[in-house]
């Protein structure tokens, strides 16, 4: 956008005249740069032409004539258009994102948003800016969205952290019904890819909102260890309610809780042998 | 242009290699990436400078030449630009300031120009901070104005309470935070939290152990850390993860070896620098995050680095301040 609207090739465009009717009264003599400019504009929106042409020519009117209302509605939607062409070559652009969020709480429509991240996400289901997008412009059917993404991908960490935000972070609080129901949908979610710790974090936060306990995992676990399917967040989600038993008194599950951190600092989750080496002696030292 | 592919993975820190590799970045004016770069040519200095005081070289670039520059991106209103003549921003002042404390000649710029700028950044109903005056908001820029602020012992310009409250509203279900409320759990992000709570004495306002776990669960097979879950790991994550888990005295539940071994093996063992990756191109953003994660992990040969400031240790004690 560094040309002058005068050097962009116009030889393709008749300029359309301002039509002020048969005898026009009081007619106002325009500048010849604004009138060439909008006889330009005219032609441009007719054949609904959105070009860097188009932008810089609304930009040109705009500052003969900032109170032309109508002009600036065109130049914000050109300007979304020129956003989007820069985002699909600079997806992870902080400025680009922040500036179209600027241009569409001016329009105050955000009619065109839910298509624009859903292509951006399409190229890169885990574009941070993307998703932080959706969350300042969140949509009834946010959940049906994330729900496609998850079923594209399971181990897409943003998705659920938007479904997370979707669901509280609604006006409306989501019913005791509702939460048991978004357990059960992590804990099928779980069983498609038991090492993926997106659900686990999930239904973990979701039950901490609610009035569950963690102990509604506790046979999904043990199932998963019996059919011989090894995940330390199975086991590690068997640690932490085995230790919230255990500070209610409960000697057996203390045990329990030790010798499972064990199994995971010694066998199946060595690379972080001192965090559970470290969850041994915080169990070790209930009284 | 070489690569860091290689047969043999090194086992040793090519401290020589990279101290000219950082020398030399300012000589290559005929790539085009020396331009495409430009608006982040200050970043560029920090990290450099950053590095090599760290690997004890701090007088491979020219002390007079440096401040002169940083100077010279200085703008009436107190912020400093990525280059000259580039518009101010946050995240260029507090590079501005980190070099000026390595280099001990913060008399060279207006000081409360920039606190004035710095302090002019927090938006006070909120707390939340703008990088400039276009008013993006994200958990970086409260952290680059509390260290800033921090470093040049003026953090009384700040609504410090209303800065927390905005930090902990971006804190996630997983313990860990992200850019603006709701917005997924970073380890950048993180680190940008964690260390500005800590600057401010509210750590206790972190769930250590939960968040301690998400952050060492980073760490994959190969010993290296990603961002977060089911990405790919990265080098400068070396540094966004582990500083968060120092601060939090939880460095230990990473594999320190593993983790070495990962670094030095994205390192270009002919014409020095540190990539991203090992077989992937070098650059000086992930040369210094992988001195720093190595600093961290006490590799010898290296200056402790502060996790807070990321700046070295002795230059954080050196204007006295105790994190």
């Amino acid at each position: 956008r560094a040309m002058p609207f005068e050097n962009y090739d116009w030889s393709d465009v008749v300029p359309i005249e301002q039509d002020d009717g048969p005898d026009p009264l009081a007619q106002i003599a325009y500048d010849p740069e604004y009138s060439k400019a909008m006889g330009y504009f005219r032609a441009l929106s007719q054949k609904n032409e959105h070009s860097e042409r188009a932008l810089t020519l609304t930009e040109k009117i705009i500052e003969h004539n900032p109170a032309h209302y109508t002009i600036w509605y065109v130049h914000l939607n050109e300007e979304l258009d020129f956003i989007q062409k820069q985002v699909e070559q600079n997806p992870k652009n902080y400025q680009l994102w922040h500036h179209r969020q600027v241009i569409v709480e001016k329009l105050k429509d955000c009619s065109l948003e839910l298509s624009f991240t859903e292509e951006v996400l399409n190229d890169d289901s885990k574009n941070y800016h993307a998703w932080t997008y959706r969350t300042f412009n969140l949509w009834d059917n946010e959940l049906t969205f994330v729900e496609k993404l998850i079923e594209k991908d399971i181990r897409n960490n943003s998705a659920w952290n938007q479904r997370y935000f979707a669901i509280f972070h609604n006006p409306t609080k989501p019913s005791e019904e509702f939460l048991w129901e978004e357990v059960q949908y992590g804990i099928s979610k779980i069983k498609l890819a038991p090492n993926n710790i997106s659900p686990w974090n999930y239904v973990k936060g979701v039950i901490a909102k609610s009035k569950l306990k963690l102990d509604v995992l506790e046979e999904l676990c043990k199932s998963l260890y019996q059919q011989g399917i090894i995940s330390p967040h199975a086991l590690g989600c068997l640690v932490d309610i085995y230790e919230d038993r255990a500070k209610c008194g409960s000697i057996n599950e203390k045990e329990l809780g030790i010798q499972t951190c064990v199994l995971l600092a010694e066998q199946h989750d060595i690379i972080r042998q001192k965090y559970w080496n470290y969850r041994k002696h915080v169990l070790a030292s209930i009284a | 242009m070489t690569s860091t592919e290689k047969t043999e993975k090194p086992d040793e820190l090519f401290i020589d290699l990279h101290v000219k590799y950082i020398q030399t970045l300012d000589t290559k004016k005929d790539d085009l990436e020396y331009w495409l770069t430009e608006h982040l040519r200050l970043s560029g200095v920090y990290w450099g400078l950053t590095a090599l005081d760290l690997m004890n070289n701090v007088d491979a670039l020219n002390k007079e030449d440096v401040v002169k520059y940083v100077v010279s991106c200085q703008h009436d209103n107190g912020g400093f630009g990525g280059h000259v003549g580039h518009d101010p921003h946050l995240l260029y002042t507090l590079y501005a300031v980190q070099i000026l404390v390595i280099e001990d000649s913060l008399d060279a710029v207006n000081v409360e120009k920039i606190v004035e700028y710095v302090a002019s950044r927090q938006d006070r109903q909120t707390g939340a901070f703008t990088g400039d005056e276009w008013g993006e908001i994200d958990t970086r820029f409260s952290y680059t104005a509390i260290s800033c602020l921090s470093l040049l012992k003026r953090l009384d310009a700040i609504d410090v309470k209303k800065a927390i409250e905005y930090i902990m509203l971006c804190k996630n279900f997983d313990g860990g935070f992200g850019n603006t409320p709701g917005a997924e759990s970073h380890a950048g992000q993180i680190f940008c939290c964690v260390g500005a709570l800590a600057i401010v004495n509210s750590l206790h306002l972190v769930d250590a152990d939960l968040l301690g776990w998400w952050l060492c669960e980073r760490q994959l097979k190969n010993g290296g850390l990603n961002g977060r879950p089911e990405k790919l790991e990265d080098v400068c994550y070396s540094w966004w993860v582990l500083s968060a888990l120092s601060i939090l005295g939880r460095l230990h539940w990473i594999n320190k070896e593993k983790l070495i071994e990962f670094i030095l093996a994205a390192q270009d063992s002919e014409s020095g620098g540190i990539a991203d990756r090992p077989g992937d191109m070098v650059d000086v953003f992930h040369t210094l995050f992988g001195i720093t994660g190595l600093s961290l992990l006490g590799y010898p040969g290296l200056k402790p680095v502060d996790p807070v400031y990321c700046l070295p240790k002795y230059v954080v004690q050196r204007i006295g301040l105790v994190v």
